[in-house]
């Protein structure tokens, strides 16, 4: 192995192709699994990086850096993208000025995501240039060859990585950062003003650069053929060329797309010329298949390959080549370990009173839709970032009546990404609908991240806090209150009472998430197994610290946190903390 | 050498991703090439956990599936049989005898599998016991057990050329400087178990 090469992780090799390709402007909004990028990129003193409100934010600020003049990067998951859309349509006609690249990590297999949708329906629907690596070495390479393809061709440059490459380490080799002229900015309104006259002229301009792309891509080193037999060829990108070259060795020819959109007519003819039987092997959607169908190729792909989830060798090698898994082991189920609210999570006690109470839950994404989970099960609806809140009010204004038996979820981070505008329009709208802030000072699910609510940057930097409760009162909720998610009983009597005002409301439940280090750990709470009725009131709270065996609880003083809900729900008493009894 | 295939499974905050990490760096050391796959995000909350490592010459896909794996490494009795259909016929199985309740057996909808090790034992898979909490306990240290079950992997990719002094400079560089002495007494442990 050469020496300066490094094991990184596809995000960090991102971060990397950053630094070398003099890169100098990066924000995004955190989402797994792309959330390392941003991280990384931090740690470069070259760089300027940031957490940005939303992924809308964040690459509208990054095309504001390009068109300055100054290398600028975006990074987000694949729903992020559609957060951040209305930018990338109208980036493609006014161009960049310094290269901008954003990169967009698509999850198949939903690791942690909410959908499974592929990304690479945004670079054909906006007409942007779009790459897709296969490793970390190419994550680096492709990150600083999607900045020389922006500025080439004046064009947003998207980078797709799925949870796979983002989250594989393999060997990356290293380079210097490169030394780029920061070219001037000069007024030009019929590029940059993007009103009806001018873009009808940049229009034209995007469909010319679509097929000079196209050019580009016919010969391109982004697209390569490796010719080993001409019995069977496969075209594939990504992680899906990986497990094909697992299974199949040099026992097939290859297609091996970098670019996956715009594709190249010529060498899918010729490739698909040069072998008798072509195999389209992509995860997630149709698109490279559809598109040879549409170049009169005959090929196969999803007649033989799922459409659903996250593909492996084994999968292709099942569908593929008729391999089936002998299974020999021991032959009974092994429950389910689904994720978890953590021990001493603030969550935990919010979802036993909802669930006490009966409520329907309009839900958010975060850490908190674990509270849908079982022995919680307090949660209706989840669809994404913000609609706990403008669900709910639709809701409330279509059943009027059902109001004060219903209630909206969301956390902070979420909250200051797309929860503002829908608290908006429920003082506007006179709605009558009550918000449930789960402040828990950092954006949680994603591996503790810096917010607008938090006090620090994503540098560490200390800066102002946007206070909720002021925030929530200048929106026009008249009603807003803080409520410590630990004091089930409090929490419990305010949320009563909020829902039967006639006028909505905001509660904020703050407590910091129990992960952060700056959180102090509680002495950890015990049962008295003489006190103990075996009633599994205890139960409900669904802490993994707890356990019940012999009719008695019992706590794992290593994961208990002290944080003494379940203490709350003892009605005998019988469980106390450690250095009381 | 055929390329390696070692999975490493546990519940999400065990330190399952370390390890990962520290057998993967040890044999980009060793010279060969490595991919090491990770879950983050919403798995990684109590979840089970898996990380996979292979090297070799040259290595495609990053994952290991069923039938596949040369070693599994596991931090707990469940995962260990949940994992087991991953192992090859001829594979390894190091585990460690802690067991952790996931949430269906802590709320009474389902039972924790009796008797792990004996019923593994009996299908003839070659299987490898350690109690790694006991020696993170007995070195002072609750977050060693990951370090432990290295230890416990350390003679039998030593052919591979990824040696203990590879393993133990991966670890020394992986480290925060105050947690290394009781991870390296860890690691020699479980050695000498």
């Amino acid at each position: 192995m050469e020496k300066n090469t490094k094991l990184m992780l596809g995000n960090e090799a991102v971060a990397r192709g950053l630094f070398e390709a003099g890169c100098g402007f990066v924000s995004s909004y955190p989402g797994t699994p792309s959330t390392e990028i941003t991280e990384f990129a931090a740690k470069y003193d070259e760089i300027y990086a940031e957490w940005a409100p939303n992924e809308k934010v964040s690459a509208e600020a990054a095309h504001g850096a390009a068109v300055a003049g100054v290398r600028a990067f975006c990074g987000m998951k694949h729903v992020g993208l559609n957060v951040a859309a209305d930018l990338f349509f109208t980036a493609a006609y006014t161009g960049v000025n310094a290269g901008f690249v954003a990169a967009v990590a698509d999850d198949p297999g939903m690791h942690s995501s909410q959908n499974e949708q592929d990304s690479r329906h945004y670079a054909r629907a906006a007409k942007l240039p779009m790459l897709e690596p296969a490793d970390s070495a190419e994550c680096k390479s492709y990150t600083v060859a999607a900045f020389e393809l922006s500025e080439q061709f004046d064009t947003p440059v998207l980078l797709r990585l799925t949870t796979r490459i983002a989250h594989s380490q393999s060997v990356t080799p290293l380079d210097e950062r490169k030394n780029i002229p920061k070219p001037e900015y000069v007024k030009d309104p019929a590029k940059y003003v993007m009103m009806p006259a001018n873009a009808r002229g940049r229009h034209d301009i995007v469909e010319d650069r679509l097929l000079n792309l196209k050019e580009y891509s016919e010969t391109c080193s982004l697209n390569y053929t490796e010719y080993n037999t001409a019995r069977i060829g496969i075209i594939s990108s990504g992680i899906a060329y990986q497990y094909a070259r697992e299974i199949f060795g040099k026992s097939v020819s290859y297609l091996k797309l970098g670019m996956v959109w715009p594709l190249p007519d010529k060498l899918l003819l010729e490739f698909a010329s040069k072998v008798e039987r072509v195999i389209v092997v992509e995860e997630l959607d149709d698109i490279i298949e559809s598109y040879c169908r549409s170049l009169g190729i005959k090929c196969e792909g999803k007649n033989l390959l799922p459409l659903t989830g996250e593909y492996s060798q084994e999968i292709l090698a099942e569908r593929l080549k008729g391999r089936k898994y002998e299974f020999k082991g021991v032959n009974e189920p092994v429950p389910p370990r689904p994720p978890v609210l953590c021990p001493g999570c603030p969550h935990r006690g919010i979802f036993y009173v909802l669930r006490k109470l009966k409520l329907f839950v309009s839900g958010d994404i975060g850490c908190y839709t674990l509270g849908a989970l079982p022995p919680l099960l307090a949660m209706d609806t989840t669809l994404c970032m913000g609609a706990s809140v403008s669900g709910l009010h639709g809701k409330v204004k279509a059943i009027p009546q059902e109001a004060s038996s219903s209630i909206a979820v969301i956390g902070d981070s979420t909250f200051i990404h797309s929860g503002l505008t829908g608290l908006a329009g429920i003082a506007y709208n006179r709605s009558n609908a009550n918000i449930l802030i789960l402040d828990n000072s950092i954006t949680g699910m994603t591996g503790h991240q810096h917010n607008p609510t938090t006090g620090y940057t994503l540098k560490g930097e200390e800066t102002r806090i946007i206070e909720l409760e002021s925030l929530c009162r200048a929106l026009g909720i008249d009603s807003v209150s803080v409520v410590d998610p630990y004091d089930i009983a409090q929490c419990e009597s305010v949320i009563k009472a909020e829902l039967a005002k006639d006028c909505p409301s905001v509660i904020i439940a703050r407590r910091p998430c129990v992960l952060l280090k700056s959180v102090k750990k509680e002495n950890p709470y015990k049962t008295d197994p003489a006190h103990c009725k075996g009633c599994k009131a205890c139960m409900a709270a669904g802490c993994p610290a707890l356990s019940f065996g012999d009719k008695k609880a019992a706590i794992d003083s290593v994961l208990c946190t002290g944080c003494g809900i379940c203490a709350r729900l003892c009605k005998f008493g019988a469980i106390t903390k450690k250095d009381q009894l | 050498m055929n390329s390696k295939s070692i999975m490493i499974v546990g519940v999400g905050g065990q330190g399952t991703l370390l390890a990962g990490r520290i057998i993967g760096n040890a044999a980009l050391a060793a010279g060969y090439d490595v991919k090491v796959s990770e879950v983050h995000g919403m798995s990684q909350r109590g979840g089970s956990v898996v990380t996979y490592v292979k090297y070799g010459e040259s290595i495609s896909s990053p994952v290991i599936c069923r039938g596949e794996a040369d070693i599994i490494l596991a931090f707990e009795q469940m995962e260990a049989l949940r994992w087991s259909p991953y192992l090859k016929n001829d594979g390894l199985l190091i585990t460690s005898n802690q067991m952790i309740n996931p949430m269906p057996v802590i709320t009474g909808a389902a039972h924790y599998n009796e008797n792990i090790i004996e019923k593994l034992t009996a299908t003839g898979i070659r299987i490898e016991t350690l109690d790694a909490a006991g020696i993170a306990q007995a070195v002072g240290n609750d977050k060693a057990s990951n370090i432990a079950i290295i230890g416990a992997l350390a003679g039998h990719i030593e052919n591979d050329g990824i040696t203990r002094e590879i393993l133990t400079d991966t670890i020394t560089a992986y480290l925060p400087q105050k947690h290394l002495k009781t991870n390296l007494e860890a690691f020699e442990m479980a050695q000498c178990r």
